[in-house]
């Protein structure tokens, strides 16, 4: 039988602090992401801020998990039918029970924005539809230009690797991705190259939290 | 002459963002438009009008995540 204690909140940080040092763990302990959109994006960028350590995420997403959901976004069976930020935030506190998540399960618009971003340090756009993308993008950049935003567009089909990749747009808007291949019949969204692209995303948002501001 | 993507252009009558963006297709509700390295608000693509040298980084965001 697998072991299922629950490691003390010290047992975690010692090994956190063993794999990243002390220094750099503080600040990533210290660090606040919020996540728009747990899909193949949102889910993978959540999984690897909570593995190492970042210690306040707010999680954002109206939808539930779906069978089509499974091919690339962190889910179980068990979670079909489940509020994404349900089923994420019990996920990632298997991980890591101490962490602080917070979950809004709406659909973001123009007018709860604002308010719904409001307390974030650095803000992850992880939406799969290109108007929400839009919308999002372009509402952080005008109300909340001193925020960090870190946005993904073009991760479709099994393209090469090589041509995913983080440009900083502006002082503060770094864009993962290809920027070009969107879902097509036979060139659906895969778990692969979504991992890839919302691996860019994660490290970008850790070079954030570790004082990089260079992709 | 304005700079679009790096790319440059010379602009053949006096025309407003808005303008530009229409007659080179773009999606109004799929960008997101910096302009001289600031993000332009969407309500003021309309009222802007493109002058020589300014530089705009159109981000056209496509479906996927």
């Amino acid at each position: 039988m697998a072991s299922e204690r629950i490691l003390s909140k010290e047992e975690i940080e010692t090994a956190l602090n063993e794999r990243h040092s002390p220094e750099k763990q503080k600040l990533l302990s210290a660090g606040q992401v919020t996540i728009a959109g747990l899909g193949g994006l949102g889910s993978n960028v959540a999984y690897s801020l909570a593995r190492i350590g970042v210690g306040h995420l707010h999680l954002i997403d109206f939808d539930v998990v779906d069978i089509t959901n499974l091919n690339r976004q962190q889910y179980f069976m068990e979670h079909i039918g489940m509020y994404k930020t349900d089923a994420l935030k019990s996920l990632l506190l298997k991980i890591n029970p101490y962490l602080d998540i917070r979950t809004d399960c709406v659909k973001v618009t123009e007018e709860n924005l604002k308010e719904l971003f409001a307390d974030a340090q650095i803000v992850c756009e992880a939406f799969d539809n290109p108007v929400a993308k839009a919308m999002l993008v372009n509402g952080i950049l005008e109300h909340f230009p001193e925020k960090k935003l870190v946005s993904a567009t073009g991760m479709a089909g099994y393209e090469s690797s090589n041509i995913i990749s983080t440009k900083r747009m502006m002082k503060n808007f770094y864009l993962c991705g290809d920027r070009v291949t969107e879902p097509t019949y036979g060139n659906g969204l895969m778990a692969p190259r979504v991992a890839i692209c919302a691996g860019h995303e994660a490290n970008m948002i850790t070079r954030l939290l570790l004082g990089e501001e260079d992709v | 002459m304005i700079t679009v993507n790096g790319k440059q252009i010379q602009l053949t009558s006096e025309m407003s963002v808005a303008d530009y963006l229409e007659q080179n297709n773009y999606q109004i509700n799929r960008i997101a438009v910096e302009m001289n390295e600031e993000i332009l608000p969407k309500y003021s693509y309309s009222e802007t009008m493109l002058k020589d040298g300014d530089r705009l980084e159109v981000v056209t965001f496509v479906g996927g995540g």
